[in-house]
């Protein structure tokens, strides 16, 4: 597993992606940052929090995208299936590599609150637990876009497919409205990833929230790796 | 050790693989000798524990593939059809990669350098993989294969891509890899087959047509009854002497090969030695022998008959002419 954590980490940065990534996401959170914040003169930076929710809708699809279906593409799958390793420790190197790549993306926020501490007093608790939501959406996300990086060997299929359906996890919110069955839309509401990083991003720190992401990321891990064990199977 | 028994692999109503059986004792090459399609690189994949059977076992070892895959696995370096490269990274760091990822416990430096030197890679150890020629890249991959000193070597077609003079290195690497290590090779091309291997398998349209060592397979089809004989003499008179020849079925002469010499082709009837009669005939008239040469088949005409369609047996029994017919 560490092997193909160090791998795929480092393949971020031949591919390029790496930069692709870091610079939009900085650059994204930069005018979010000046726009909610530093214009406004606050030092509330919940404004920018709330944008970043959708900016990772659109870049970590990026990250995800050819996790798997390059591997398929390029045949360097049968290499590492063929190694002596298991499919769980695969998937989760590749899944870890993802994260840290994405963590050195969303840190830019604790320099920026560096600087904001320097002119202001900054609530580091709710700074803190937004960080944490953003950390814990991600998870969830990259485990959603690797997931459907499996199942194809097209990097744009992959990455459209992953925008799209993360689009659709954050449109529930607005299904609700339109629904009048009670019981639906407690299911909807429920399953909701942006209610409950929104909570995150007013100060709340709620226990299952924080579980909700965790086990969406398990689950879609562990169907990363059932994906593996069918084509092997079938 | 590898056992394959009974495999078996479905896509779909399509039969890859069916029911194949057989048996690599340590120490050995195996060719698998097959037209494209037939499934050798499906049997391979099953090997390697890449895809899984529909039905049928295989033991590395000892250890079964699917029980014990990690296991399993790490007992066999595998070159695939095309080889699993990272073309984004240095050969240097992609063999490093494949080290960690194997788990491997040799001294790194020592071991990366010795297989470099062995697939001779060391020249280009630095260059990023996407810029290497075919044939490097092939050797990249049967380095990346070598690496931990599995005690399997399963590669399919090693040579492809590779200049004339490169595939006799790799072919003789093959070999001495063969005298410590249990190798499976799989080719469309006869002569590497020969060259390599103590024993053949050929498969066609998902089954073992034949299994048998190189030399006996081509022996086998061989025949002292069927000679090429090229004589010095008067065509007229050669022909007249050799029909005289007891259990003769055919004498042919040929297009004149050389001034006043002819080729003539003839086929007695089973294990009659022509050679000595024709000796004797031509020493009776003082006719000079040129040329003798029995017409034995080549594992190419072999190859070819076998997956047209016909088993071993019933090619084999087609060419002796003999009662053999009676048991298809």
């Amino acid at each position: 597993m560490s092997a193909i954590f160090r791998r795929e980490l480092g393949a971020f940065f031949t591919s390029g992606i790496a930069y692709v990534f870091l610079a939009v996401f900085y650059l994204l959170a930069g005018v979010f940052f000046n726009m909610y914040t530093l214009s406004t003169s606050t030092a509330d930076m919940s404004g920018m929090f709330s944008m970043l929710f959708a900016v990772i809708i659109f870049l970590i699809p990026i990250l995800t995208m050819k996790s798997f279906s390059e591997e398929k593409k390029q045949k360097t799958e049968q290499g590492l299936l063929t190694a002596p390793v298991g499919l769980g420790g695969i998937v989760l190197g590749k899944y870890f590599a993802t994260i840290i790549m994405y963590i050195c993306g969303v840190s830019i926020v604790l320099i920026y609150a560096l600087i904001l501490s320097y002119f202001g007093s900054v609530d580091w608790g709710i700074l803190f637990s937004n960080y944490l939501a953003l950390i814990l959406l991600g998870a969830a996300f990259i485990a959603i876009g690797m997931f459907i990086s499996s199942l194809t060997e097209n990097q744009v299929v992959a990455a459209v497919g992953s925008i799209c359906s993360l689009l659709f996890l954050c449109l529930i919110d607005i299904l609700t409205n339109y629904i009048s069955i009670d019981f639906i839309t407690d299911i909807l509401n429920s399953l909701s990833f942006y209610t409950k990083y929104y909570e995150f991003t007013c100060g709340i720190f709620n226990l299952s929230s924080v579980l909700f992401y965790i086990s969406t990321a398990v689950i879609f891990n562990f169907l990363t790796v059932r994906v593996f064990e069918k084509r092997r199977w079938s | 050790m590898i056992e394959v028994r009974n495999l078996t692999k479905h896509y779909g109503d399509k039969k890859a693989v069916n029911d194949i059986s057989f048996t690599i004792e340590d120490g050995e090459i195996l060719g698998f000798l097959g037209p494209n399609g037939a499934g050798k690189s499906t049997t391979m994949n099953m090997l390697t524990g890449y895809i899984s059977s529909t039905s049928g076992t295989v033991l590395i070892n000892g250890i079964d593939i699917l029980d014990d895959p990690i296991k399993a696995k790490s007992n066999i370096g595998y070159l695939p059809e095309i080889p699993p490269l990272y073309i984004d990274m240095t050969v240097k760091a992609y063999l490093n990669f494949i080290f960690d990822l194997k788990k491997c416990k040799l001294p790194r430096k020592e071991h990366l350098s010795n297989i470099c030197e062995l697939c001779k890679v060391t020249d280009v150890k630095d260059r990023i993989i996407k810029h290497l020629s075919k044939g490097y890249k092939q050797r990249v991959g049967l380095a990346q294969a070598l690496i931990g000193n599995p005690p399997v070597l399963v590669l399919d077609e090693p040579t492809v891509g590779l200049d004339p003079k490169q595939i006799i290195e790799i072919r003789n690497l093959i070999k001495k890899l063969g005298r410590t290590h249990t190798v499976i090779l799989s080719s469309h091309i006869l002569s590497e087959i020969q060259a390599v291997c103590d024993r053949v398998i050929i498969i066609n349209k998902g089954e073992i047509a034949a299994d048998d060592t190189a030399d006996s397979l081509s022996k086998k089809i061989s025949a002292d009854h069927r000679l090429i004989v090229r004589i010095e003499g008067k065509k007229d008179e050669v022909l007249y002497e050799l029909r005289k020849i007891p259990g003769i079925k055919y004498v042919r002469a040929d297009m004149e090969r050389e001034p006043g010499v002819y080729e003539y082709e003839m086929e007695a009837e089973e294990d009659k030695d022509l050679r000595r009669e024709v000796n004797k005939i031509v020493q009776e008239h003082g006719w000079p022998i040129l040329l003798m040469k029995s017409s034995e088949l080549t594992l190419e005409d072999v190859f070819l008959k076998i997956t047209m369609g016909e088993g071993v047996e019933s090619h084999l029994n087609k060419l002796k002419g003999t009662d053999g017919g009676k048991k298809q």
